[in-house]
């Protein structure tokens, strides 16, 4: 049987990091949690909302991770269980929330926040780590390494919270939280939580009526000395284990994924009885006498994390406090440069390193000199596949339309963007549109800057671009600042009615809860219109009508804040929705003049949806029918008109 | 449980975002699960799935769990979705001793329709992953998806075709089990035909 609500305790399954860590909440009596989706993290709401009803706890997607955060706060405020995971840059949105609840506490039902970090920002636009907000927020914090203890330490996480009465931070990397593991499950409590906002005030009394930040002179003081409640379980716990030699030359100090690669390496170089490695589970606050015991194995230690050197330079403050006591210790790591300062780890990576402190010889498994010098020249073969918009993307017509309608306006106008598919449009998927990329809801941020220069002489049409979602998360301030402001500007809402990015996550949009049941709809056109903003919307796919909107809406020069909302469903929630093609294309080759049009294969080569291939053999463009959608899109670029479509 | 040909075994399942592979892998590691193998499958989410090249990484132990990555020289088996990331991942993570299995079919990058660079000939292409793997086998896979009549098709053939090597401690019986855990109906009995056709094509 397979689902994380399955009530086999002792039974296996595969699970991704993610839905471990759903797991592990509900085996903690999970009451209550909200997230806002964001990869690597997004699976873990998507895990719980679908067993929501059955188990009878509350799942939600909120419309960002402040609003997720503080949700779960009110939960635990009132007894229950609650958590929210986020990714990174999630963690920056919810961080002022988080430097106030240090001060009131979070209250009795405990509360449990997962940060999925990104190193090497696979699907982010940086990777930040974001480990530093428990340090400077003195939030406890554990580092999971396996599927099975991501599971067993957000079970345990709950209780931490409830001891410190601060948010309890589990965090996950994304090799973590994408790999399927075996996890044995354990029990699901039977007995229900009522919640009650304790409203007796008895200052001898541990029950809180209050979780408000003030006097905060004392509840810093008091917010320190509740962190150090917890570090008698963190010395204890059996997620910090040593493994290797009683006195090894070489003492790894290492936590997460990174554990797994550092031990795998060992093995690798055969240097089992030379090399310590130490995992840390608990790695904030720190579990001092551990690592006094620790620190007095070797004489030479490296450091290996994902990110920053964050346990690297805890460990070594805490060093630096022994010095007197402590035999001489080189510390090596991401200062050193022995580890890089950015990017994933990996078992190369950690076994090169190794060897080179150990003066072993390495080289990969089974690769000789010859194989990889001839191998290597073999691979030069092998194009480069850059990220592309998918085929049928509605976000290609948008772009397309914008480029053509800013090319025609000839001021030099460009498109401040945001975080989304879309960002895509920093890259050639986008015509090279975006111009500015930061954070959610920054687009529309930068545009009120960029809006207000007419003293200075700026005449150039600016646009802001961002996703339904992102409307939702962050952009509503910064519109409503716009109007307020006279900014001038044309917010483009590209509205795929889905947060596709991550996975298709509803919202507030889009008439459906996260448990799927139906939901009120927020409406952005009345939303916007009500702020008394000029509102068009257009469709994607008609990019004439789109690009004379565009032209409109940039003629009316002192406008103020505009908003053009380009309405088409995302293409794979369609294809799944609707399981057939609306048209069938075709490339016509006698129209096709192919590399004698003097387009210079204008589809291919600028419009690039990758359901067009150039036929070496007819030297004609033409559909790729494994990929192509038969969104029909295309049939509008052709200067000759030779891509034509029928009715599917 | 049948004794792996290698501790841990390693496989890659490799493609272009969008084909399907992260269904491959779950498929393969709840297989291998349900076997009582230790399997750890990881995968490619996000915004490489977009187009970008894509392989999930899964290890099979008989008893232990393993970091997510497979590393370098390491992979044992090699199965792709698109010919060229057959390649691509042989470079980075093959060795003399791995084996090949990749469907026949390009999806060619947006900079080769452009002509900023070029797609090899595929008889060069197939003749460095034979020199420089120890089997490669080549799976018409899309062509036989077609001819079931959708291209959705080619992940599950490719897996039939993965079984009919041999390669891996898994038979028809175990993938026909999860496949009914995800399909019902008509769409598990057409995944069971291209299950049967990749495992056919490999053979013949």
């Amino acid at each position: 049987m397979e689902g994380i609500d399955v009530d086999a305790p002792g039974t296996t399954q595969l699970l991704m990091g993610n839905e471990a860590i759903a797991r592990g909440a509900i085996e903690a009596g999970l009451g209550f949690t909200a997230q806002y989706p964001g990869t690597p993290s997004s699976e873990i709401l998507s895990a719980l909302a679908a067993v929501a009803k059955n188990l009878n706890f509350h799942a939600e997607w909120s419309v960002n991770e402040m609003v997720a955060v503080e949700a779960a706060a009110g939960a635990s405020f009132a007894g229950i269980p609650a958590l929210s995971a986020m990714k990174q840059n999630g963690v920056n949105v919810a961080s002022d929330f988080l430097v106030n609840l240090g001060m009131t506490g979070s209250g009795s039902g405990g509360l449990v926040l997962v940060t999925g970090d990104d190193p090497s920002a696979i699907s982010s636009s940086n990777e930040e780590d974001s480990r530093w907000i428990c340090k400077w927020m003195d939030m406890p914090l554990l580092e999971p390494c396996t599927a099975q203890e991501a599971k067993d330490m957000t079970r345990w996480a709950f209780e931490v919270s409830r001891i410190v009465d601060n948010a309890c931070f589990v965090r996950e990397t994304t090799r973590l939280a994408h790999t399927r593991g075996k996890v044995v499950l354990g029990d699901i409590p039977k007995e229900r939580k009522t919640a009650y906002f304790p409203d007796v005030w008895n200052m001898c009394s541990p029950t809180k009526s209050q979780f408000t930040s003030g006097p905060f002179g004392i509840l810093h003081h008091k917010l320190h000395e509740r962190l150090k409640k917890i570090v008698p379980l963190f010395e204890d716990s059996e997620f910090n284990e040593y493994t290797g030699p009683e006195r090894p030359e070489l003492l790894v100090i290492t936590s997460g994924v990174c554990s797994l690669y550092c031990k795998e390496a060992v093995i690798m170089l055969g240097a089992e009885d030379r090399v310590g490695v130490l995992k840390l589970g608990t790695t904030w606050p720190l579990p001092e006498k551990l690592l006094r015991t620790n620190l007095e194995r070797a004489q030479t230690i490296l450091f290996a994390e994902e990110i920053d050197a964050f346990t690297e330079g805890n460990v070594m403050e805490l060093a630096a406090s022994q010095w007197a006591d402590l035999k001489p210790i080189t510390f090596l790591g991401k200062r050193s440069g022995h580890i890089p300062s950015w990017g994933a780890v990996s078992t190369d990576m950690m076994a090169s390193t190794m060897a080179g402190i150990l003066n072993i010889e390495y080289s990969s498994a089974g690769r000789t000199a010859a194989y990889d010098e001839g191998l290597s020249t073999a691979a030069k073969m092998v194009p480069p596949r850059a990220i592309n918009l998918c085929p049928g993307c509605p976000h290609r017509g948008t772009y397309w339309a914008i480029k053509n309608a800013l090319t025609i306006d000839g001021r030099h106008g460009l498109v401040a963007g945001d975080i989304g598919c879309y960002s895509l449009g920093f890259i050639g998927a986008g015509f090279f549109q975006e111009r500015t990329m930061h954070c959610m809801g920054a687009g529309i941020g930068v545009a009120n800057g960029l809006g207000n220069l007419r003293e200075f002489g700026f005449d150039q049409p600016v646009l802001a671009l961002a996703g339904d979602s992102t409307f939702y998360h962050a952009c509503i301030p910064a519109m409503v600042n716009g109007v307020y402001n006279r900014a001038n500007f044309i917010f483009v809402i590209v509205d795929n009615s889905a947060t596709a990015m991550t996975g298709f996550q509803p919202h507030p949009g889009v008439g459906r809860a996260a448990t799927g049941e139906p939901a009120p709809i927020v409406d952005m056109e009345a939303l916007c219109r009500s702020l008394g903003a000029r509102v068009e919307v257009c469709d994607p796919f008609d990019i004439e009508g789109t690009t004379s909107t565009l032209l409109d809406l940039m003629a009316d020069e002192e406008g103020g804040a505009r908003v053009l909302i380009m309405r088409r469903v995302c293409e794979l929630v369609r294809a799944r929705r609707d399981k057939s093609r609306p048209y069938t294309m075709r490339v016509n080759p006698d129209i096709c003049a192919g590399d004698a049009c003097g387009c210079n294969r204008l589809c291919i080569r600028v419009f690039g949806c990758p359901g067009l291939i150039w036929d070496q053999e007819t030297g004609r463009a033409k559909i790729d029918e494994a990929i192509c959608t038969g969104c029909g899109l295309c049939s509008n670029i052709c200067p000759q008109k030779a891509i034509e479509r029928e009715a599917a | 449980m049948k004794e792996l040909a290698k501790e841990p075994l390693n496989l890659i399942i490799g493609g272009v975002g969008g084909q399907g592979n992260v269904l491959m892998s779950l498929l393969v590691g709840r297989a291998l699960v349900a076997k009582g193998y230790v399997a750890s499958v990881g995968d490619t989410y996000g915004v490489s799935q977009r187009g970008g090249p894509v392989a999930s990484h899964v290890r099979i132990s008989k008893d232990r769990s393993y970091g997510p990555l497979i590393p370098r020289g390491h992979a044992d088996i090699i199965l792709t979705l698109e010919p060229v990331e057959a390649l691509r991942l042989l470079a980075d993570l093959g060795s003399p001793k791995t084996v090949v299995i990749a469907n026949s079919r390009p999806v060619y990058p947006p900079d080769v329709s452009s002509g900023k660079a070029t797609y090899p000939e595929l008889g060069d292409l197939f003749g460095a992953l034979e020199k420089y793997s120890a089997k490669t086998m080549l799976v018409h896979a899309t062509d036989a998806a077609l001819s079931l009549g959708d291209p959705i098709y080619t992940n599950i053939i490719m897996l039939g075709a993965l079984l009919g090597a041999d390669v891996v401690p898994l038979d028809r019986e175990a993938m026909v089990e999860v496949l009914a855990d995800r399909f019902r109906g008509p769409a598990l009995e057409r995944n069971k035909v291209a299950l049967d056709k990749g495992f056919d094509l490999v053979r013949s």
